[in-house]
């Protein structure tokens, strides 16, 4: 097993598996918007200059920060 | 209970599920639409006539996705649910899903069942769902939540007349309960239940997770609270997790039963290959900034036509009517004071509705939201974010929308920013002034036969304007502090064609504010300035044709050029002009004159003002037949050099002060709102003249 990878280390087209978060505060919020541990997320498309990224989750589309997607672990 | 009591209906949702939409249908309002999270920022109220014998009042809230708010649109929701006894504490809810995705909007939803709200769910947006292939058991749906469902579509109205109906009847909270509180704050929760009354434990709950936000309580209240969970040692953080993830399980069964068919991926699919393209790496930008590009282009081009018909219309209309009525000061200040007003604010209709019909198309799209993403990274470099662009676009309609629009942005730094900035961009106030004096002193050929060169100087003020921004944004960036984390976690709203109704609402409601707004301070300011243009103290006005006279003997002058004299001096010995005169040393180095600084006195109060002071100012002082205002402008002299007044040095000068300055009343009042103080308006204020001056005092340096 490598080291954690995050929604950030993703690749476009890619789709992975939450299991935990690295930023408490921020944490609450992403679990609002879906990020829940468990669900699928897929990695749609960066903007052109590498941040901020198009993910899909729980059947939706958000933009998040290269900051804001590092905090959320996949499985691997 | 009391009859007469008018039934409150609250529309609650997650941002762009179509609130607006429904309220608009609800009560015949025009509120603002857009397909972008975060387009109403505050509540606002409508009645509803829901049979022939009862009105309701319907209220619009901000779209928020849970109770827990983060930013200062959602407080304002969170408030009205956790206040029992506030104005706008609803008797029942409406919740707005969007029912293609329906997973997101039902967080919300449950919290709210646990408020033992009376509440509907009204499953919007079902002409989607439809084409997405989704299926839905409603009447499942339905007996789970314990609650009424009724389909209907914002867009269109359907299903409208069914939510009605339901509303009729009496509703009654569901019986559910989704989250049950932890056996080990049960205590602690009973406690605050009881000392407030409170009707259910996840109220007291909510108490004690944002004490902070319940400012409807005193002090003493809320101290209490933070001293009951103290002694308890109850960590909000620790308990808001996992009640979010138990009630995303108990949403996820849910669904798993409801929905009989899930939504076909596939129709997402056109909106994906749309993304390819705007948010390509090379095409995105170009063709971001050659929609702004078309823009400016059509505002110049395509205005002109329209604009100078009315232009002429107008001036038409005031020599007629100067032939006609008889002379006097009261018919005076109707052919010289109001007429010109009047022509000075419907001449910019043509470009203001252009500026609307683009705004809003921006929003309806989608392509607002891309905008955000593309330039979140640029932006955040400035000391901005990438939220901050729509208050900067949304500033090139107005300054005050914009400034309420900030609201959606989380982190204090990058609002208070974003506010102190916005009014750099140049709004459409600005557009008139630029408009006149662009047309006065750049010629009308084109560039390569196809670029007018009037749209690229138009286009370079607006740039001047973002320039500005962005820098002042970089200078605050190093001097403000904050270790508040700043974030971007934004819907990405699918395509849509615009509902072209929708663009028409904007522009007329927007147009007709422009008209009325700005008209009533543009026709007050010319009354008065034609009083105080025409009377001055002392004798020399009565004395004017005097010593005009005794000066101009043996000068062998025309009937014509003499009360053209006579004219001009009670012009420069009127209230206006000793104004004017005293400010006539500070502005000299900027190329202006005394009559020029009458028109920045009451550019103060809003800048489109200029154009009508100038018009009235040019037609006191002279009896020339010239009309039109572009005329009156041109012709004109400046008497130190013979040659015209606006010459293309002093019409740059101030064209970039009018660019840059702070100059409107309303602008600082909305700031001082948004920053609880007065502080940064004054700030503002002194930044953006000082800046406006230095700029102007080089421009015209530098060219003449
Ligand atoms: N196709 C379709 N579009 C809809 C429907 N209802 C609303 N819309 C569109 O959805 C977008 C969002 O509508 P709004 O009414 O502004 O949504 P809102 O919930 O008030 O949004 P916020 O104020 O940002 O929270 C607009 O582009 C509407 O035209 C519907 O039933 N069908
Ligand atoms: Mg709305």
């Amino acid at each position: 097993m490598g080291p954690k990878r995050s929604v950030a280390d993703m690749k476009p087209g890619e789709t992975a598996v939450i299991s935990d978060f690295l930023d408490d505060n921020l944490s609450t919020k992403l679990l609002e918007m879906g990020f829940l541990p468990g669900t699928a997320v897929r990695f749609n498309f960066t903007a052109p200059l590498g941040d901020p990224v198009c993910v899909s989750v729980s059947g939706y589309d958000l933009s998040l920060r290269i900051d804001e997607a590092s905090t959320i672990v996949i499985l691997n | 209970m009391a009859i007469d009591k008018k039934l409150k209906i609250a529309l609650a949702g997650k941002p762009n599920s179509g609130k607006s939409s429904l309220f608009n249908k609800l009560t015949g309002l025009n509120q603002k639409i857009g397909n972008f999270p975060g387009i109403t920022v505050d509540k606002r109220t409508g009645t509803c006539q829901l049979n022939y014998q009862t009105v309701a009042e319907i209220i619009d809230l901000p779209g928020i996705y849970s109770l827990y708010p983060r930013t200062l649109d959602e407080k304002i929701v969170a408030e009205v649910f956790a206040d029992q006894n506030g104005s706008f504490y609803p008797d029942c809810v409406v919740l707005v899903a969007d029912a293609t995705n329906l997973k997101n909007c039902m967080l919300l939803l449950t919290q709210l069942i646990d408020l033992k709200l009376p509440m509907v769910l009204a499953l919007n947006m079902m002409d989607l769902a439809a084409q997405s292939g989704q299926s839905i058991d409603i009447q499942e749906l339905s007996a789970s939540l314990d609650l009424p469902v009724v389909m209907i579509n914002g867009r269109t109205g359907q299903g409208i007349d069914d939510l009605k109906a339901v509303l009729l009847k009496p509703i009654l909270p569901s019986k559910k309960l989704i989250y049950k509180i932890d056996a080990e704050i049960k205590p602690l929760v009973s406690t605050i239940k009881n000392k407030f009354n409170l009707s259910t434990e996840y109220e007291a709950y909510q108490y004690l997770q944002q004490t902070d936000n319940l400012v409807f309580l005193s002090a003493q209240d809320r101290a209490y609270i933070f001293e009951q969970a103290e002694t308890e040692k109850f960590f909000p953080h620790k308990y808001q997790g996992a009640e979010t993830v138990m009630r995303y399980g108990f949403i996820q069964d849910l669904l798993n039963r409801v929905i009989l068919k899930t939504s076909d991926p596939e129709w997402k699919k056109f909106s994906y290959r749309i993304d390819r393209v705007l948010t390509h790496k090379v095409w995105g930008y170009l063709i971001f900034f050659s929609v702004l590009f078309l823009i400016f282009q059509s505002i110049f081009a395509w205005a002109q036509i329209p604009m100078d018909f009315i232009d002429s219309t107008f001036a038409k209309l005031s020599n007629t009517l100067d032939e006609f009525f008889p002379k006097g000061p009261f018919f005076d200040l109707i052919t010289q004071g109001v007429i010109p007003g009047i022509g000075g604010i419907l001449i910019f209709i043509p470009q203001i509705a252009i500026l609307f019909a683009c705004i809003s198309i921006l929003e309806e799209s989608g392509y607002m939201a891309r905008v955000v993403f593309l330039m979140d990274k640029i932006m955040r470099k400035f000391g901005l974010s990438g939220k901050s662009v729509v208050p900067l676009i949304s500033g090139m309609a107005c300054a005050i929308p914009a400034i309420m629009a900030t609201r959606t942005i989380e982190n204090w730094k990058d609002r208070v920013i974003t506010i102190f900035v916005t009014p750099f961009m140049s709004c459409s106030a600005r557009l008139p002034v630029f408009t006149i004096l662009v047309a006065l002193i750049i010629p009308e050929d084109k560039l390569f036969g196809f670029f007018n060169y009037q749209g690229l100087v138009l286009m370079g003020l607006y740039l001047l304007g973002f320039f500005a921004a962005i820098l002042s944004a970089f200078v605050l960036k190093l001097i403000i502090k904050t270790k508040e984390r700043s974030y971007l976690i934004m819907e990405m709203p699918t395509y849509r064609k615009p509902k072209w109704a929708n663009v028409g609402y904007t522009i007329v409601e927007k147009t007709k504010s422009f008209v009325f707004e700005a008209g009533k301070i543009i026709l007050a300011i010319s009354v008065i300035l034609w009083v105080l243009a025409s009377y001055g103290p002392g004798d020399k006005m009565k004395g004017a044709e005097e010593v005009v006279h005794k000066e101009s003997i043996g000068k062998n002058l025309t009937e014509n050029e003499l009360e053209s004299k006579v004219a001009a001096y009670k012009l420069e010995h009127s209230y206006a002009g000793i104004i004017g005169k005293a400010l006539e040393p500070a502005i000299k180095p900027l190329g202006y004159d005394w009559k020029i600084g009458i028109a920045l006195v009451t550019s103060f109060a809003a800048r489109e003002v200029f154009v009508s002071t100038i018009a009235t100012i040019y037609s006191l002082g002279s009896t020339d037949d010239e009309q039109t205002i572009k005329g009156r402008l041109k012709s004109e002299i400046n008497p130190e050099t013979g040659g015209p007044r606006y010459t293309p040095a002093v019409g740059l000068s101030l064209l970039v002060f009018y660019t840059l300055a702070m100059q409107c009343m309303s602008t600082l009042a909305v700031v001082k709102r948004g920053t609880k103080g007065w502080k940064w308006p004054l700030l503002q204020l002194v930044y953006m003249t000082v800046v406006a001056y230095l700029a102007a005092f080089v421009v015209f340096q530098s060219f003449s």
